[in-house]
């Protein structure tokens, strides 16, 4: 149980938690489970991470399982490919996913082919923690969204949870994969609140994506914190438009089934997600209705990103760039 | 064959003016006292700067801002001993390094506003703009350096980098890379103790961060980071070495005495016992005694000394603010690219329509 506790608003077996208490009871819970998780990154033990994703484990796991490492994003990456290749399965916290290019070459040629040019005689069960997103003034080198690279690339899955619930499910399934997983976390929703499920034996498979809202004028899929913007997009449209919401949740798998039945209802498709616009998971979920609902669509499929710039430092530009309710809803009546 | 001392190494370590105000007279540089005065203001106004820096982003009017407090003897003295041709590689940290190289402080607010004129490479300064990625930047110095040995010139190259930034590899290729090619590459570790929470005892096993530079086969030095004449002394005779093509790894021992950065909060991690420690160990106060010492500061001159850099601050603060009012949110679409691709057009072209989306 998390420290945090509150009853959930009404769901019975849930309590209310934001998404860094549900990214926490997660670890808590499948370090708990399974004493081969630990979990290593810079500042995550004695600072409890640079965002409190980790605040208070290094008190109840020791430093063992929860480890500070120096500034060495390569080191402690491939220290973890070798403990996941060898039975130990490890949570690395990479600070910012602008830092993912330093330990690149653990993640592209080690963690993602070990399996495969072992012939299969290697498991990988390493969860890649990471944070994503623009919002707080941090600059280009620590804004950004990249999960489209891991999501692209053989051997590696990717989620990107846009919930509470989904963030926990999704990183219980992520500790438990034998294969290798990112966890994208958006750095700007972890005050977000929402009812979770207590259940320790509570996961949501990787590659189910999630209807948040049920609706019959068009389907909106949206990553991260575009859920909650897109929520907000509807209920604004409340009335006017019946918009149906889906938290895509798994980049890799990628659930088609749910997007094609919701688009096979509506007709029309929005997909809201932070990465830039060009070669993004908006191309490839489009790709997928394209090629599996084409003849259901009855207007023009539309994205909703950030442009194929950096994320600024300006605050009154970082703001500007920044997709948010009101351009889901614009891009909604694009097509209404 | 029996078993033998390959090679022996030692680290040297350097003082010049001790805490207790007294000079080593073989190590002292013997600075005109118009330059010690120099230094010594461009250490207040670097501290001062950071306080009101710190309380402008606490208004919302700077992004993040990674304030030098406690490090100002290891900047000043450092960048007060490179020439004009000599170029200045920089991490995050290093507004008194800027300082003492004369940018002006409403360019430095700039930059934490995101402005780009506060990221600029003016050529004639040979200054790198900031690099906030941890050790990236010390092989930019390498390169440079190992460009002034190529062209053969009278010059060298510093770079700055902290202690975490020595766990990294980037920071064990430039020093490699700089040694194998000759390159007029100074580095200058300020350890200010941290990697944001992490101690230095946690980063290395090494005894010391200069001694680094062996593996490299290049020298290592540690200084007395608090200590203005000693790393000015120590940076002056590693440029030196380092325009005959002789790289030098400098690690000038000193403390962050404030935060990471404004998103940081030191007392989870840190006592206060050591931070006051370190504060009685504060490197304008030393030299302070040791000026009024030499009779070169009085109450009088440090009042009037406090109130010009109060007025300096007033007017470079409000010129930083009017500058920031010309940022044009189509600003965003610019720098991308040498030659905007047509999607990037026809964005910047949408951009300020309905939606985001194409």
């Amino acid at each position: 149980m998390s420290t945090e506790a509150r009853p959930g608003a009404g769901t019975p077996g849930t309590e209310t938690m934001t998404v860094r208490e549900a990214i926490r009871a997660a670890l808590r819970e499948e370090m708990e489970r399974d004493d081969r998780v630990f979990l290593m990154g810079e500042d995550v033990a004695t600072f409890g991470g640079v965002f409190d994703v980790s605040d208070g484990l290094l008190d109840e796991f020791g430093d063992e399982r929860i480890r500070d490492t120096p500034i060495s994003e390569a080191g402690f990456t491939g220290a973890g490919v070798g403990a996941a290749a060898t039975g130990s399965r490890p949570v690395i916290e990479i600070m910012f996913s602008d830092f993912l290019g330093v330990p690149m070459e653990q993640i592209m040629n080690q963690m993602a082919k070990m399996r495969y040019m072992f012939g299969g005689k290697t498991d990988m069960p390493v969860t890649v923690r990471t944070t994503e997103g623009g919002g707080m003034g941090a600059a280009s080198q620590h804004s950004g969204t990249v999960h489209t690279w891991f999501a692209h690339f053989p051997g590696l899955l990717a989620v990107t949870p846009g919930t509470p619930a989904a963030a926990k499910g999704l990183l219980k399934s992520a500790i438990r994969s034998d294969d290798p997983v990112f966890f994208f976390e958006n750095k700007m929703i972890y005050e977000q609140e929402g009812d979770v499920p207590t259940d320790p034996d509570f996961t949501i498979p990787l590659g189910e994506a999630h209807v948040e809202r049920e609706g019959d004028d068009v389907t909106v899929v949206a990553t991260q914190r575009l859920v909650g913007e897109s929520l907000s997009a509807a209920d604004e449209l409340d009335g006017e438009v019946s918009v149906e919401v889906i938290d895509l949740r798994s980049l890799y798998p990628l659930d088609t089934d749910t997007l094609v039945e919701s688009v096979e209802k509506t007709g029309r498709l929005v997909v809201a997600d932070e990465s830039p616009l060009s070669y993004g998971v908006h191309a490839e979920v489009m790709a997928r209705i394209n090629d599996r609902a084409f003849f259901s669509l009855d207007a023009p499929m539309q994205r909703v990103g950030v442009p194929d710039t950096h994320i600024p430092f300006s605050p009154a530009l970082e703001a500007e760039v920044l997709p948010d309710a009101d351009d889901v809803r614009a891009a909604v009546e694009n097509v209404t | 064959m029996p078993r033998e001392t390959a090679v022996d190494f030692a680290i040297d370590r350097v003082q010049v003016l001790a805490p207790d105000g007294s000079v080593d007279e073989e190590l002292d540089p013997d600075l005109p006292e118009d330059r010690l005065l120099g230094l010594y203001r461009t250490m207040k106004l670097s501290r001062r700067l950071d306080e009101r820096a710190i309380a402008l982003q606490r208004r919302g009017e700077l992004g993040t801002y990674a304030p030098a407090i406690g490090q100002e003897a290891a900047q000043v003295g450092s960048a007060g001993a490179l020439s004009e041709s000599d170029w200045m590689v920089t991490s995050f940290r290093e507004t008194p390094a800027y300082l003492t190289r004369g940018t002006p402080p409403h360019v430095l607010l700039w930059y934490a506003m995101g402005m780009e004129e506060g990221a600029a490479v003016p050529r004639e300064t040979r200054n790198m703009p900031p690099s906030v990625p941890v050790g990236s930047q010390a092989l930019h110095a390498a390169g440079l350096g190992w460009a002034q040995e190529i062209r053969d010139e009278d010059a060298a190259t510093i770079g700055y980098f902290g202690d975490g930034a020595t766990s990294e590899g980037d920071v064990y290729e430039a020093l490699n890379l700089a040694g194998v090619y000759s390159s007029h590459a100074v580095f200058f570790c300020q350890n200010n103790q941290y990697a944001i929470s992490v101690p230095r005892e946690k980063q290395t096993k090494a005894e010391t961060l200069a001694q680094k530079a062996i593996s490299a086969g290049i020298e290592g030095v540690q200084v007395d980071g608090n200590d203005v004449l000693g790393t000015y002394a120590v940076t002056r005779d590693a440029l030196e070495s380092a325009r005959g093509g002789d790289p030098v790894l400098v690690e000038a021992l000193t403390y962050r005495r404030s935060l990471h950065t404004t998103a940081d909060d030191p007392s989870v991690y840190r006592l206060e016992e050591e931070e006051a420690e370190w504060e009685a160990r504060d490197p304008i106060e030393r030299f302070e005694a040791y000026l009024r010492d030499r009779g070169a500061l009085s109450d009088e001159r440090i009042a009037e000394i406090e109130a010009s850099i109060e007025d300096e601050l007033a007017e470079e603060i409000e010129r930083a603010k009017e500058g920031a009012q010309r940022i044009d949110p189509a600003d965003m679409f610019e720098y991308v690219y040498a030659t905007a691709p047509p999607e990037l057009e026809r964005q910047r072209a949408d951009f300020g329509g309905e939606s985001d989306g194409e």
